[in-house]
């Protein structure tokens, strides 16, 4: 096994147990929640195989899902998010396009690039997080709010870390 | 033939989004079922392990809440027990029916793990069926009703708390005695919503609502809340009320499991009239 298989490995279960001893009890003003984990599923590299994306996904959903006795809701949202993932990246492609072995992180292609990529999967992710977890459209507003205010604050956290442990290239 | 499996080759990554979306979508559907699968979840050995080590740290910030709550618990047990001796002193009470003094035990759990902001939580407390809990089971606070044991492991069990939108809880207006369902809307953790009370009832704010007994998971008269507000719309058959539940499901760390020895019997009875009426 490579060195990037190990160190991609150790940083799931960091990302998780952060996850879910931690960033379970943050929730702010009770409707603002943080899912960092989904900072893991983004910045895995470009170059990674769909179905091994959709894996890791669902492995990684059904793990938080586990903790938050929701099962099925973050696998679901995340096997969709890591399905749309490569057609984002391919419409994002940076000048010159995407070396192998590239991650697409903020200390590879800068913040702006950054926020473009990351925020409307965060917001794909939550909206079908919420929305599957209301089981519908009855509460649309409080719903939307949500949301709208959890990506705000996962994307803000996502941000941090990423300024913090700069992902830039597998070995 | 091989046309048709060219094709799914080539869009084998759809393919496989699609498959793996009906299997998440399955759980999710399965999850909602009042049974479901009986291993991912938080009374999984491992995950209530980590869950309930999380949950030692926030205990300390809990502890004078917590003492708090158990004085006043210990004063109201201290009352009733003098309460229940001064009766057996009279002679004209009557000895109680053996099956009817042993109908409720109860088990005290700790909470491990507690949502209050989704549409549907959850509680994991740390008592499974190594200490006789069985799903189906009430379980209650010091302050109030907290909800229903959907499943238990050995040695904890996933309690469907009473802020979850499809648990329904029959109650009752303890002044006027008229009978109605608890139910959460899904918004604020510290109310729920009253249904079913008719136009000729006159409830007030701050009235208790308590408890029915009817549905033989809950005992009966064990406290909901208070009436927080009270709407009257010209055309509705019945009033819209909302009650302040007197449990903070977010200060939630001990709870107390209730068995009803005489559920099994209740249910069975009721069955039979259920069927008749068919």
């Amino acid at each position: 096994m490579s060195r990037g298989i190990v160190i991609q490995i150790i940083s799931f279960f960091v990302y998780l147990l952060y996850q879910v001893l931690i960033l379970q009890n943050v929730v702010l003003f009770h409707t603002a929640f943080c899912f960092l984990y989904v900072a893991y599923l983004l910045v895995l590299p470009v170059e990674t195989n769909p179905i091994v994306l959709m894996g890791i996904g669902l492995i990684m959903g059904l793990a938080v899902d586990m903790f938050y006795d929701s099962l099925g809701l973050h696998a679901f949202a995340c096997v969709l998010m890591m399905y749309v993932r490569n057609y984002w990246l391919n419409s994002l492609t940076p000048q010159g396009g995407y070396d192998s072995n590239d991650r697409p992180s903020l200390a590879m292609n800068g913040l702006q690039w950054f926020m473009v990529y990351a925020l409307p999967m965060v917001f794909l992710h939550h909206s079908i997080l919420f929305f599957t977890e209301a089981a519908g459209f009855d509460m649309f507003w409080f719903t939307l709010w949500k949301i709208i205010t959890s990506s705000l604050f996962t994307m803000v956290v996502i941000l941090i870390a990423e300024f913090l442990f700069p992902t830039r290239r597998q070995r | 033939m091989e046309r048709l499996i060219l094709f799914v080759y080539q869009n084998r990554a759809f393919f496989t989004f699609l498959a793996l979306e009906i299997f998440c979508a399955w759980l999710i559907v399965e999850n909602n079922a009042y049974q479901s699968t009986k291993f991912f979840n938080s009374s999984n050995g491992a995950v209530a392990t980590i869950n309930s080590f999380s949950q030692s740290v926030r205990d300390y910030f809990q502890l004078s809440d917590v003492n708090r709550i158990l004085a006043i618990e210990n004063a109201a047990l201290r009352e009733s027990l003098e309460l229940e001796r001064r009766i057996s002193y009279s002679d004209s009470a009557l000895p109680l029916d053996s099956a009817e003094a042993k109908r409720y035990e109860f088990i005290s759990a700790k909470v491990v793990n507690n949502h209050v902001d989704f549409v549907k939580n959850f509680i994991t407390i740390d008592k499974g069926r190594e200490a006789g809990v069985e799903a189906g089971m009430a379980v209650i606070s010091p302050l109030g009703v907290v909800g229903k044991v959907k499943l238990s492991s050995k040695r904890y069990s996933v309690v469907t708390s009473v802020l979850h939108i499809d648990v329904m809880v029959s109650a009752v207006l303890k002044r006027t005695e008229h009978f109605g369902t608890v139910q959460w809307d899904g918004i604020n953790a510290d109310l729920v919503e009253f249904n079913y009370i008719p136009r000729h009832v006159a409830p007030l704010k701050g009235d208790t609502v308590v408890t029915s007994g009817y549905n033989a998971v809950f005992p009966e008269g064990i406290m909901i809340g208070v009436i927080d507000e009270v709407t009257l719309r010209d055309e509705a058959l019945f009033y819209e009320l909302k009650v302040r539940l007197s449990q903070d499901f977010r200060k939630l760390s001990f709870v107390t499991v209730v068995k009803n020895n005489l559920q099994v019997e209740q249910d069975s009875l009721e069955q039979v009239i259920l069927k008749l009426d068919r």
